[in-house]
């Protein structure tokens, strides 16, 4: 990613800053800390329905069901905010 | 005079120095809009926190109509019971006070 973390960003060398690329930076930061959210709170939901008493390793059932609850739990993720969505506009249409 | 935005070593705060009147309103209004979009999200982790757990069983191959319908509900339903709650703790806190 060009300009990185720690480096001088959203001014050409001694210019303004602009708004528009320091955001880009912000969103990054947010997806970044949204995708590790997600993948903490994916790992507990799927842990807890796959996996019966830990065994020495994940065997194959283990290993299916855990693939199978990450695709499951993203769409659950869609449909959960679709529903959200809907029922804020709902809500603002009501004002 | 100095404009750039300087990260302070070891620590996570930029220091703005200039920032043009009409740029800072600019930024106020994105971040704005970003934390906004943020809040959503927070929720939406919220929601599946409660509703996973209600709703899905047995992952499948695809989530089955009846499990996307008791997710809709679940979002609506507690929302319903957040208002519920609130309206009512209102009464109780307004009677406690009489």
């Amino acid at each position: 990613m060009e300009g990185g973390f720690g480096s001088d960003f959203g001014s050409s060398g001694g210019g303004k800053l602009d708004p528009g690329l320091i955001m880009e930076q912000v969103k990054v930061q947010i997806a970044v800390a949204n995708a590790q959210e997600l993948l903490q709170r994916m790992t507990d939901k799927c842990f807890r329905k796959c996996i019966g008493k830990p065994g020495g390793s994940l065997d194959n059932s283990e290993q299916k069901c855990i693939a199978m609850c990450m695709d499951r739990y993203m769409d659950a993720w869609n449909t959960v905010s679709r529903a959200y969505n809907s029922r804020l506009q709902r809500e603002r249409a009501n004002m | 005079m100095r404009t750039h935005a300087r990260k302070k070593a070891g620590s996570s705060r930029w220091t703005m120095a200039e920032l043009g009147e009409a740029d800072e309103a600019e930024l106020q209004r994105l971040v704005a809009a970003e934390q906004q979009k943020a809040q959503f999200t927070a929720q939406v982790h919220h929601f599946m926190e409660l509703c996973w757990d209600k709703c899905v069983e047995k992952p499948g191959n695809r989530l089955d109509s009846r499990t996307e319908n008791c997710l809709s509900s679940c979002v609506d339903r507690f929302i319903d019971t957040t208002l519920a709650i609130t309206s009512r703790f209102a009464q109780i806190v307004q009677k406690g006070g009489q």
